[in-house]
């Protein structure tokens, strides 16, 4: 019988003050015990509004089902149908916004815990050796390449593996994952779950290139004549500065340097590796979306003084999830609101010194809904500070824009598609952060499936 | 063969060695002014390295290494037969070829090979090129005689008079200029002040300078942004707009600050790996 009204099961999480040591994963796989009890809680729903709102359309009340009964293997198939990279899913989608957000108990028991349900399902499955790559249709002998190793593009690759097509992946960097491997830290996604999914794709035939930047090392025009067809999946990759005086001051990192550092590079573990990170004593983040909160939580391990989260609007409009500041919270990270930095300040050497901030209001809302920030005349103050990274936001990488002329782009530098997702380029098709600017690694992988169905369809496929 | 293998390794002077490395992609796509990322190990660095040479026949590259720091000391103990891990490439905006008129490139240390494929390229356009080189010492001074066959006048200069002239690229560049040669546009490739006051020299004599600047890089794609100048007022991605910019107004002081900042942790790195190199182990266990 279910037990809808049981409490809701969070799961083991490392204590804060132990957790902000080190880099090791926030929160522990659920045990079999505790799976057990919260896939109990699941009602079944026959029209489940927590798959109708999953991005990717897992079939949740029937993998819970599974999981309740001890089937892993059978649970993981079931979620393998519609989504490859359940570990990851598992971990780093916002589920509060989707599945769990739409569960008919979350008002008055709780929403199933469906995020950890999934993950540990991945987990054991992978662990006792009943996670299988899916099987693929016979080869249809069309070729297609992926361009970048990020969610958008394995998924894509993953899902045209499957169909039947000869799949490889280019990407840029020298390890796959864009940005779950220089963006996300190893305390909210170990960098062996990146690396058991790719092994994953692999094993469905798809072939993974490092070291080539399409768009330098080779064009896309000349990938089309190579291939049958093109996925543009390379993310957005340039940082966004906040242009103000002072920014090129020594201390001051991009969220996206600042990671990459310690993600990609393991600058955390130097001098055993060789790419280093400095940080100071007081740090401060400017931003307070999901990469401040990552760059905040990952600033926090390397153990200054204090890092603090500076925003221009106030707590109800932060963008990032609200369990990652939570978490952040815990961790000791600070957080002041309504603040507009106006300057860096820099001491004789060019280092960092501090930041000159003005204070604001709450003003109309602006086109999205989000009360716009309004400066108070005379409000200028100064904040210590020795480490700044700005997290302000980021955009795609223009390398692709630039050297494919026929590949029609926005002013900011997003691919533009038309209402069959198809790019101004035949045979060309584009998803996740690339045509959105900036968004989440579930809308990402979404985007990346349903582009695979198109191309299967363009390369004649049902 | 192999992709990363070193087909050719040929040590130039005590400290710079030169690799040709099969690449065949960035051979076939390569242009002048542009760089790989090189890494030599797991855990290793993503180094920028600019492209000396490349032959799309062949499938080889061709980069110059300097021994400075772990990294680059790591790469210059590779044999030929090795791999470097990876080499990604080609990266960076490639300098603008055109007839300028009368082009000075002007190189110093290492910066002679990386200053060599522009001079090439600025020759095949139709540029009557002169040659500046600089070096601290006469052992320190590569690529004189490659210089000397492709330009239509080649100048050395030493720090201690061992070869050349006595002095510095500055001291040269101003020694053409007061002999009446009239040079339109510089391309330099050197240490950072070098760089700064050849530009400002070239500037005063009325030549237009470029310089190739080399900020610490990460990615070298233009994803972090940590190689951030400024030029012109303005602030750009050194990875991805150059690395050769306009250098009359580029930010030299700032670029020598921000490329400073782990100076004590690339030492300490270099030490580590030097020691690890030196020592021989006597515990008879391994």
């Amino acid at each position: 019988m279910p037990n809808p009204s049981a409490p809701r099961n969070n799961g083991y999480q490392q204590a804060p003050d132990v957790r902000k040591h080190n880099f090791e994963e926030v929160a522990h796989t659920f045990t079999d015990e505790q799976a057990h009890n919260e896939a109990e809680r699941c009602l079944h729903c026959k029209n489940a509004r927590c798959q109708a709102n999953c991005p990717v359309g897992v079939q949740i009340p029937d993998f819970i089902a599974y999981v309740k009964g001890g089937n892993i293997g059978a649970a993981v198939s079931k979620i393998m149908e519609t989504s490859l990279l359940p570990a990851i899913c598992g971990r780093v989608c916002p589920q509060e916004k989707h599945c769990e957000g739409n569960c008919v108990l979350k008002d008055k028991f709780g929403a199933v815990n469906i995020g950890m349900l999934e993950r540990y399902t991945a987990d054991t499955a992978r662990k006792q050796g009943l996670l299988k790559a899916p099987k693929t249709a016979p080869k249809t002998g069309k070729k297609v390449v992926c361009i970048g190793s990020g969610p958008s593009s394995i998924a894509a690759a993953a899902e045209l593996a499957r169909a039947g097509h000869d799949v490889t992946v280019f990407e840029a960097l020298h390890a796959f994952g864009g940005v779950l491997r220089y963006g996300i830290p190893s305390f909210r996604l170990p960098r062996e779950v990146i690396d058991h999914e790719i092994e994953t794709v692999k094993a469905m035939g798809v072939k993974f290139i490092p070291d080539v930047l399409v768009g330098a090392t080779q064009t896309v025009k000349e990938l089309l004549a190579q291939f049958d067809a093109v996925y543009v999946g390379s993310g957005a990759g340039l940082p966004t500065m906040t242009g103000i005086p002072g920014e090129n001051g020594v201390g001051v990192y991009s969220a996206n340097e600042f990671l990459t550092r310690i993600n990609l590079m393991q600058a955390y573990k130097f001098p055993q590796t060789d790419t280093p990170i400095k940080i100071g004593q007081q740090v401060v983040v400017l931003g307070a979306g999901n990469s401040a909160m990552d760059a905040a939580r990952s600033a926090m391990r390397l153990e200054p003084q204090s890092v603090t989260v500076c925003y221009r609007r106030s707590a109800a409009e932060m963008p990032a999830r609200a369990a990652e500041v939570e978490h952040a919270k815990e961790e000791g990270v600070g957080f002041e609101f309504l603040l507009t930095p106006k300057e860096i300040l820099t001491d004789e050497n060019g280092r960092v010194k501090g930041i000159k901030f003005t204070r604001n209001e709450l003003g109309a809302p602006d086109e999205k809904g989000r009360r716009r920030p309004v400066e108070i005349p005379g409000s200028e103050f100064v904040k210590e500070a020795d480490t700044v990274i700005v997290a302000i936001g980021q955009r795609p990488n223009p390398v692709i824009a630039k050297t494919t002329p026929d590949l029609k782009t926005t002013s900011r530098g997003v691919v533009e598609m038309d209402e069959q997702g198809k790019t101004s380029i035949p045979g060309v098709y584009a998803g996740g952060d690339i045509i959105r600017g900036g968004a989440t690694v579930l809308l990402a992988m979404k985007d990346g499936i349903e582009a695979a169905k198109r191309i299967h369809a363009y390369l004649g496929g049902k | 063969m192999q992709e990363n293998e070193i087909v050719l390794r040929e040590q130039l002077n005590d400290v710079i060695v030169k690799f040709e490395i099969y690449k065949p992609l960035i051979a076939k796509s390569a242009r002048a002014g542009q760089f790989v990322i090189l890494r030599g190990r797991e855990g290793g660095e993503r180094v920028p390295v600019t492209l000396v040479d490349w032959n799309a026949h062949k499938g080889t590259i061709t980069v110059i290494i300097q021994a400075i720091g772990k990294s680059t000391s790591l790469f210059n103990s590779f044999q030929k037969g090795d791999k470097f891990l990876n080499v990604a490439g080609p990266l960076g905006t490639p300098v603008e070829v055109k007839n300028y008129g009368t082009v000075a490139v002007v190189g110093g240390g290492v910066g002679i090979a990386e200053v060599f494929p522009i001079a090439r390229v600025l020759k095949q356009a139709g540029n009557k090129v002169i040659a500046i080189l600089g070096a601290r010492t006469k052992d320190l001074l590569i690529l004189e005689k490659e210089m000397v066959d492709l330009c239509d006048k080649t100048v050395c200069a030493t720090d201690d008079g061992s070869y050349g002239m006595k002095g510095m690229v500055t001291d040269a560049l101003q020694m053409l200029h007061d002999a009446g040669e009239k040079i339109n546009v510089g391309f330099i490739i050197g240490p950072i002040p070098m760089m700064k006051f050849t530009s400002r020299l070239m500037d005063k004599l009325g030549i237009v300078p470029h310089a190739s600047l080399n900020p610490i890089m990460l990615d070298g794609t233009g994803m972090c942004g940590c190689c951030r100048v400024t030029v012109e007022g303005q602030v750009r991605f050194a990875c991805v707009d150059g690395p050769m910019f306009p250098s009359k107004t580029i930010d030299f002081d700032e670029l020598i600050r921000r490329t400073s900042e782990y100076r004590p942790l690339e030492k300490e790195s270099l030490e580590n790996f030097q020691r690890e190199k030196d020592h021989i182990c006597k515990c008879g266990l391994h």
